[in-house]
């Protein structure tokens, strides 16, 4: 009964509400970039590593090293470059939080 | 019992009357009349990245994919087919991941755009109403400017710039030629599609030819004076086909002003003649054919846009991505159209749900082939602003002074490179 009741009112919710299947923020903008190398979500089908679920501190300390040449690399020194620590916490927030 | 939160949750409702026409509102919400309708027409990297990142951004749209062939043949990596590295299966995709996603897929040619109503004719009759537009017409080429050749000499001397056909024939050619050869390829002026390409090309073509032909020549008659990551090319041309390889600049007699088609014979605004086994004439460019039918173009044949959503400065609701659109710093290739199609689509999503749209964030990476071993890459982060439009944030050429193993772990990161951005895309 009570199920009956509420549910024409969750879809009032659920049709006045964009089903928007990700909500698009700065960490998203930045983080598709990376797909088109490590794969959708970051999961590669090929020789590139995938970065899907990988630790944010992983994947943060990764690119920061990337950036100031610590760590050895082709591409992703100079990708790595373009980005400011805020922006690669976002990435890495978003690639190791994806379900 | 009904809790006191429940009871005004429920006192919200009011009557059974407010239930009934919230029961109403469950067969409208099923039936989904008001879904926005969002066409793209162009099923290349940038409208087949952009279909699957609205769907992804919004599974609630009604998303229609126009494109004329049921199967994509890419110009990435069509040099390996070229040179006989690869076979054409291998860069050959189709849209079955985009049908099993939701996405309607139309294989037909676009004939027009309405703008003012909003609709798309199709050839085969059908028209679509859409509440977004995104074309990614790719380029079509300027015949017009060429001097002695037209479409249909395609046939005789291969652009080889569409994948295709067009790449199956200057393979047949240059199989078929005589070793000893002088094979000629044109580069055109800027802009053009996917800079590094001519010059990737001309490295495959001369890896061929080392290994069967080896005492045929490559003559670049280049409309430019410089070239994408010419240093690179030129050290390993050096290292790899030492001799085989002749680069003329535009200034120093490189621009062709005619051709003789049956002959193969290319004529230089310096007034030299070089007469080729194989001609591979790569046209001057601009948008394709649809983008002009729109009228959305500019005088020199591309769109302009607004390059932080990519909707277009001509007609609103109409948006262009890829090879077609003027975006800034970018260069017009496939991971740059793939990049456009994701930052259009959020800006699709966003302005069909009134909310921002963040800071895009475009990027670009070339890998080109000099041998099957040796890889060299280009990377760029690119943002926006008023002033600039799309500028370059970060970024750089691989370096002059690496070692073979560099080399050779480009050259593998280009294959995943291939597999990752045709998976993005496609898959």
């Amino acid at each position: 009964m009570r199920i009956q009741l509420i549910k024409p009112l969750l879809i009032i919710l659920f049709c006045s509400t964009p089903l928007q299947a990700t909500e698009i923020t700065r960490g998203v903008m930045l983080s598709n970039s990376c797909a088109a190398c490590h794969g959708t979500d970051g999961k590669s089908p090929g020789a590139i590593p995938s970065i899907y679920r990988k630790s944010p501190e992983f994947i943060s300390q990764a690119l920061l090293d990337f950036r100031e040449g610590r760590r050895p690399a082709t591409v992703m020194g100079r990708h790595a470059s373009g980005y400011s620590d805020e922006e690669i916490q976002m990435i890495a927030d978003y690639f190791s939080s994806l379900p | 019992m009904i809790n006191t939160g429940r009871r005004k949750f429920i006192k919200l409702i009011g009557s059974s009357s407010a239930l009934i026409a919230a029961s109403g509102l469950l067969s409208t919400c099923s039936k989904s009349p008001d879904k926005a309708r969002v066409v793209i027409v162009g099923g290349g990297f940038g409208g087949s990245t952009c279909a699957k990142y609205l769907q992804r951004f919004d599974s609630n749209l009604d998303i229609t994919l126009v494109e004329a062939s049921a199967r994509y043949i890419t110009c990435p990596f069509s040099n390996t087919v070229i040179s006989g590295m690869q076979q054409m299966d291998s860069i050959t995709h189709d849209y079955s991941a985009h049908k099993n996603r939701g996405i309607k897929v139309i294989h037909a040619m676009a004939q027009d755009v309405d703008p003012a109503g909003k609709k798309v004719i199709l050839d085969n009759g059908d028209v679509l109403a859409y509440d977004r537009l995104v074309l990614a017409p790719g380029i079509d080429f300027k015949w017009e400017d060429v001097e002695g050749m037209n479409k249909d000499d395609a046939e005789t001397i291969p652009h080889a710039w569409k994948g295709g056909a067009q790449t199956i024939l200057l393979r047949k050619q240059l199989t078929s030629m005589p070793n000893g050869g002088v094979v000629i390829i044109a580069a055109p002026e800027n802009p053009f599609r996917c800079p590094p390409g001519p010059y990737e090309r001309i490295s495959l073509i001369a890896h061929y030819l080392r290994q069967h032909k080896p005492k045929s020549k490559i003559l670049v008659l280049d409309a430019k004076d410089s070239f994408s990551k010419q240093a690179l090319f030129k050290q390993a041309w050096g290292k790899l086909y030492p001799g085989m390889i002749e680069w003329i600049g535009g200034s120093n007699g490189g621009r062709v002003d005619e051709i003789d088609v049956v002959s193969r014979t290319l004529y230089t605004e310096s007034g030299d003649t070089h007469k080729g086994d194989v001609v591979n004439f790569i046209p001057p460019q601009k948008s394709g054919d649809l983008a002009h039918r729109a009228g959305l173009t500019n005088a020199d044949g591309w769109c302009f846009v607004n390059q932080r959503t990519f909707e277009s400065q001509t007609h609103e609701g109409i948006y262009v991505i890829g090879d077609a659109c003027i975006a800034g710093k970018m260069p017009k290739s496939g991971f740059a159209a793939n990049s456009q199609g994701k930052v259009c689509a959020a800006a699709i999503v966003t302005s069909l749900s009134g909310t921002d749209l963040p800071d895009p964030s475009y990027v670009n990476t070339c890998y080109s082939l000099v041998s099957p071993d040796y890889g060299i890459s280009v990377a760029a982060v690119y943002r926006f602003n008023q002033e600039d439009g799309i500028y370059k944030s970060g970024g750089g050429v691989s370096p002059l002074d690496a070692d073979a193993s560099y080399r050779a772990q480009e050259a593998r990161y280009a294959r995943g490179w291939y597999d990752s951005i045709t998976q993005d895309s496609f898959g």
